[in-house]
């Protein structure tokens, strides 16, 4: 009965062990908060070794402790307690596996010499992984090799250890750096055939070194031809075949006999242990197409692959390596060692490129290599690859629901920001918008979908229109107010990269073709074309959203680019906006959309000049004329703000209504009240103006602001903010104009 | 020297690129980018196809060879262009690829390349197997178990085995520069895990990227039309095909079998301009065989989803899996 009840409760513990090391989570910490916890009974259990509760966890951490605090010498049962405690540990060893912790510490004490020769060696034999080995603890354990604490039959023990735990170890970075450590050690003559072996898993392309290669040669000619000897000389001479002359045999079975592992059957174990909780993932056959994704399989951790130079391609292709280059050490830079960008500049001339193109995206360094990069099959490579997984991932984005998504949606991220970084649309993007969009619900990753039109790169509008705009506009204008104002968000952000785009473009070839369109005049076309669009839609925008301030912030943003062109841009173009917009701004109900308006009317006065002036200067050669409409329009709206804000003549000469009209409303002054003192949205301003003046006065008159008063409201304005009205008022309006009927 | 400007053309500069020496070659690139934008914007399904003549398949294919094609399961899978492929390399990536595939099964053990493993890796081209003189190639890839005992006569057991092929890829091929191979069609049959390995291999060596290949319904019907059409000289397999109806918890599949005569039939009836099939021709032949299944059962069959199509000449399912089984055509 009792002997059962232990059973279970044994196995139990055990598979609270097992599953603990499987999630990498049982932190050394962690442990010595359960002994303090369970403090008291490990006390008593101490006293009586032969408790019937012991549990094997506890006995374990006893024993690890033990081990790291190194014998006590008082102690006269010093054997018997050492002998029970590498027992524990061996058992645990065998059934579980330890855990990283566990094997740090005790990798540590084998190595460092703190008992003896025997126990050393046999705490070495049952350094089994329960999961994975550190890399830390080899470090740790390789430099206690130096102090020569530890004796050669435990050296050899050590790394015939080494080399049999070598797939457990988590990296492997630190231990390649210690690779001259190693090579230094084939010296020794018992150790030579185990560093070997681990030299052979070690070796990298940048290790070949001709010295090594002359190091191992002389010890081949003082040993002879051993077999161990000739795995590694073998693998150098793949690596490098021009440094190795010697013959060596073609075939060889056999280099490194795999029978004298004392830790086979328990690697086997802890091979099947790894590979075991993983179980695939039930795949439901329900959904449009159930298809098997390669890419899950292939390169299940994340879909841009690793940064890794060197392929196979090159090796196989260009067999001969350039001896100089062997020698000279100045062969090309492996791409992992690349980290900064002087160190880029430095060797740009010699960078070995990575095997897979679409690795670049994760890497900023060698994004700008890839974008001043002469060689378009770099471009192609990327290109290729990105459309591809884009369209891929989407479809399996489609299929899975947001927890998959995620992943895609961290890719489109990544995508954007090598986007931003390069100041550059890439290809592979604007062909998947494109076949996308018209499936496209306006909902799914749509912060990213719309990041990505506003890096379309430029092209003719009559291609980007039925391809991009017809697929778009309906989902704007049947979305939400929030949709409509972040689609003008990256249309406004589409056009200042157009702009930038065309303005480099002119900047260096001045008048001559981009590469799209074979006139400047085309590209303009194409531009003002997108204006128009989006001035099309911001219209009836308005309309539907009732005129709401909100959008119309956006709206007035996006012509915030629009009409800076020719003077930021330097490119011949003036757009006005739409009449709609115009009026709905200027009747706004919120101060600082008229501000903004006033703003952009100062900014078109400045380009509108800037172009006349030039125009003027060279008569003959200018081709662009602008349009005498353009500036009769703008003339027209000119009039209309000076109208309404300042002079109180509002509408006069344009025929939008007929006076009567306004008459029969009733109101005596409308003359008056679009003024800047009775506009709706600065009425307050102006209230809050004349209770400054006179903060006694029971009722105001805001009729008494004319005259001098006129131009102290002005500056009280201009100090609240309203710098938009201060531009205006100088560009436009003529000081003796000022004055106030 | 320059190839960029000995062609005489501009280079384009990239916006706010900062370093202003350095650009993208104008126009090669720029072109195949264009067309290859051209491409997406019109989406490539033509209302008519022509029937291809096989010339090319027949002049100089080895019957071994297709014969061994031919009879098994393939699911296809996109693909990009190989870059910097080589057909002078096959013996050479056979070495690379049997030394990743043993290394990858025995994870970490050292693995010699060149080595014995008890597999070997034959890379071989198929030739004959393309739609034009244009196309590349079609090059075949088996793994193959070796026998442990030591007779020599023994036949090495096919554990898996792949084909990348191109056929009539013309408007493929305009984009691709000469560094670049484009096969855009792998088929592979065998173990699943053998593909992800070999997969993962080709994109880590020539940089390509895998897809699976879905045939939609679309491309079913299409399929189903012109395999109907082909004349059959000896065994005749019932043609057939199915639609899914998306329910849960068991989606529900309707099988429609037909005498291949009939199907023949019936399409003869339909099919009016030699030479060529119309969509209008594939659309209509459908329908017929839909308003006769509802008809009898009452059934809407264009309501549901045909996943498969399966006739003497091959068949086809809407996961992407193929089956050829006359040699003939």
């Amino acid at each position: 009965m009792m002997s059962t009840q232990r059973a279970t409760k044994n196995s139990q513990v055990r598979t609270r062990i097992s599953q603990g090391s499987n999630s990498f989570q049982t932190s050394l910490s962690s442990w010595e908060v359960k002994q303090k916890s369970s403090g008291s009974k490990l006390n008593s259990s101490m006293e009586d070794s032969k408790h019937p509760d012991d549990q094997p966890e506890d006995d374990l951490q006893r024993a690890v402790k033990y081990f790291e605090k190194g014998p006590m010498k008082t102690l006269r049962s010093k054997d018997k307690i050492l002998e029970k405690h590498l027992k524990t540990v061996e058992n645990v060893a065998w059934k579980n596996g330890l855990t990283p912790e566990a094997i740090d510490i005790l990798l540590n004490v084998a190595l460092s010499g703190k008992f003896g020769n025997a126990v050393n060696m046999r705490m070495l034999k049952y350094m089994i992984p329960a999961t994975l080995i550190s890399e830390d603890s080899v470090v740790k354990a390789v430099s206690w090799l130096c102090v020569g604490k530890c004796s050669g039959n435990t050296k050899v023990l050590f790394y015939r250890w080494l080399v049999a735990m070598f797939d457990f170890i988590d990296h492997k970075k630190q231990i390649g750096l210690l690779y001259g450590f190693f090579f230094a050690s084939l010296q020794d003559d018992a150790l030579c055939p185990y560093v070997c072996h681990l030299l052979y898993l070690l070796t990298k392309k940048e290790n070949v070194k001709p010295f090594r290669v002359r190091k191992l040669l002389d010890l081949q000619t003082k040993i002879g031809m051993q077999p161990h000897l000739q795995a590694l000389l073998s693998l150098y001479k793949f690596f490098a075949p021009t440094l190795i002359s010697v013959s060596l045999p073609a075939r060889r079975k056999i280099y490194f006999k795999k029978s004298e592992n004392p830790w086979a059957s328990a690697l086997h174990a802890v091979r099947l242990r790894n590979q075991g909780p993983f179980p695939e993932p039930l795949k439901l056959a329900l959904g449009p197409v159930n298809v098997r994704f390669l890419r899950r399989k292939c390169n299940s951790h994340s879909i841009i692959p690793v940064v890794n130079s060197g392929s196979y391609a090159k090796e196989g292709g260009e067999k001969k390596m350039n001896l100089s280059d062997c020698l000279g050490g100045s062969s090309s830079l492996p791409l992992e060692q690349l980290q900064s960008f002087p160190q880029l500049l430095q060797n740009i001339h010699c960078l070995e490129l990575p095997s897979q193109m679409g690795s670049v995206l994760n890497n900023s360094i060698l994004l700008h290599y890839v974008n001043c990069v002469r060689d378009e099959s770099i471009l192609l490579r990327f290109y290729y690859w990105l459309s591809q997984t884009l369209q891929e991932e989407y479809i399996w984005y489609k299929m899975k629901n947001c927890e998959e998504g995620k992943e895609f949606i961290n890719f489109l991220d990544t995508v954007i920001r090598a986007e931003c970084f390069l100041q550059e649309g890439f290809y592979s993007c604007e062909a998947f918008l494109y076949k996308s969009l018209p499936l496209w619900d306006g909902f799914s990753c749509r912060s990213q979908f719309l990041q990505l039109v506003a890096w379309i790169p430029f092209s003719s509008f009559s291609e980007v229109k039925p391809l991009l705009f017809d697929h778009l506009a309906p989902l704007f204008f049947t979305s939400t107010i929030y949709f409509k104002c972040s689609v003008l968000q990256s249309l406004k952000e589409m056009l200042q990269n157009w702009l930038l785009q065309l303005s480099v473009d002119t900047y260096m070839q001045p008048m001559t073709s981009s590469p799209l369109e074979t006139t400047l005049g085309g590209s303009m076309n194409s531009v003002s074309n997108l204006i128009d669009y989006v001035g099309w839609m911001s219209t009836i925008a308005m309309r539907l959203e009732s005129n709401s301030t909100f959008l119309l912030h956006f709206i007035l943003d996006f012509y915030e680019k629009v009409c800076d062109i020719y003077v930021n841009y330097n490119l011949p173009l003036v757009v006005l906006l739409p009449p709609v917009i115009f009026h709905s701004a200027l009747l706004s109900l919120d101060a600082s959309i008229l501000n903004q308006l006033c703003y952009i009317m100062h900014r078109y006065h400045n380009n509108l000049a800037a172009a006349k002036k030039k125009e003027l200067l060279q008569k003959a050669k200018s081709e662009f004329n602008f349009s005498s409409k353009t500036c009769k329009e703008f003339n027209h709206y000119l009039t209309v703000m000076v109208g309404c804000l300042w002079t109180s003549k509002p509408f006069e000469k344009g025929d939008y209504f007929d006076p009567q009209v306004l008459e029969k409303t009733g109101m005596a002054e409308y003359k008056h009240s679009l003024n800047l003192v009775h506009h709706p949205s600065l009425l307050s301003y102006a209230a809050s103006f004349l209770l400054q003046e006179s903060p006694e006065e029971r009722t105001i008159s805001m009729s008494s602001i004319r005259g001098k008063k006129w131009n102290c409201y002005l500056d009280y304005l201009f100090s609240e903010g309203f710098q938009g009205l201060k531009l205006f008022r100088t560009s436009s309006i003529r000081c003796s104009s000022v004055s106030q009927s | 020297m320059d190839t960029y400007d000995s062609a005489g053309l501009t280079p384009r500069q990239r916006a706010s690129s900062g370093l202003k020496d350095y650009f993208v070659g104008v126009t090669p690139l720029q072109k195949r980018l264009e067309s290859v934008r051209r491409q997406n914007s019109f989406f490539p399904t033509p209302s008519r196809r022509k029937i291809l003549q096989c010339s090319q398949l027949q002049e100089d294919v080895d019957p071994h060879k297709v014969a061994f094609l031919l009879h098994k399961q393939w699911t296809i899978y996109s693909l990009t262009p190989l870059y910097k492929f080589s057909y002078t390399n096959l013996k050479e990536y056979s070495r690379l690829l049997s030394a990743f595939i043993a290394a990858e099964k025995q994870k970490g053990l050292a693995v010699e390349v060149g080595e014995d493993f008890n597999i070997k890796v034959i890379f071989s081209t198929l030739l004959g197997v393309k739609g034009t003189q244009r196309d590349p190639e079609a090059f075949l890839i088996q793994i193959l178990s070796k026998s442990q005992s030591s007779h020599e006569h023994r036949e090495d057991k096919v554990l898996w085995t792949g084909w990348f092929c191109c056929v009539s890829g013309d408007s493929l091929l305009e984009t691709v520069s000469e560094d670049f191979t484009c096969l855009p069609l792998f088929l592979a049959n065998g173990a699943e895990s053998n593909t992800a390995l070999i997969g993962t291999w080709f994109q880590k060596t020539f940089d390509c990227y895998f897809s699976p290949l879905a045939i939609s319904a679309f491309n079913l019907s299409w399929m189903a039309a012109m395999w109907t059409a082909c004349k059959m000289d000896g065994y005749l397999a019932t043609t057939e095909f199915f639609w899914s109806v998306p329910c849960s918890p068991q989606s529900l599949d309707i099988s429609y079998a037909i005498h291949p005569e009939d199907a023949k039939a019936l399409w003869d009836s339909v099919h009016k301009t030699p030479g060529e099939v119309t969509q209008e021709e594939v659309d209509l032949f459908m329908d017929c065989l839909c308003s006769h299944f509802h008809r009898h059962f009452k059934i809407h069959l264009s309501a549901t989803r045909l996943v498969r199509v399966s006739t003497s000449v091959a068949s086809a399912h809407t996961d992407g899996k193929i089956k050829v089984t006359s040699s003939s055509n």
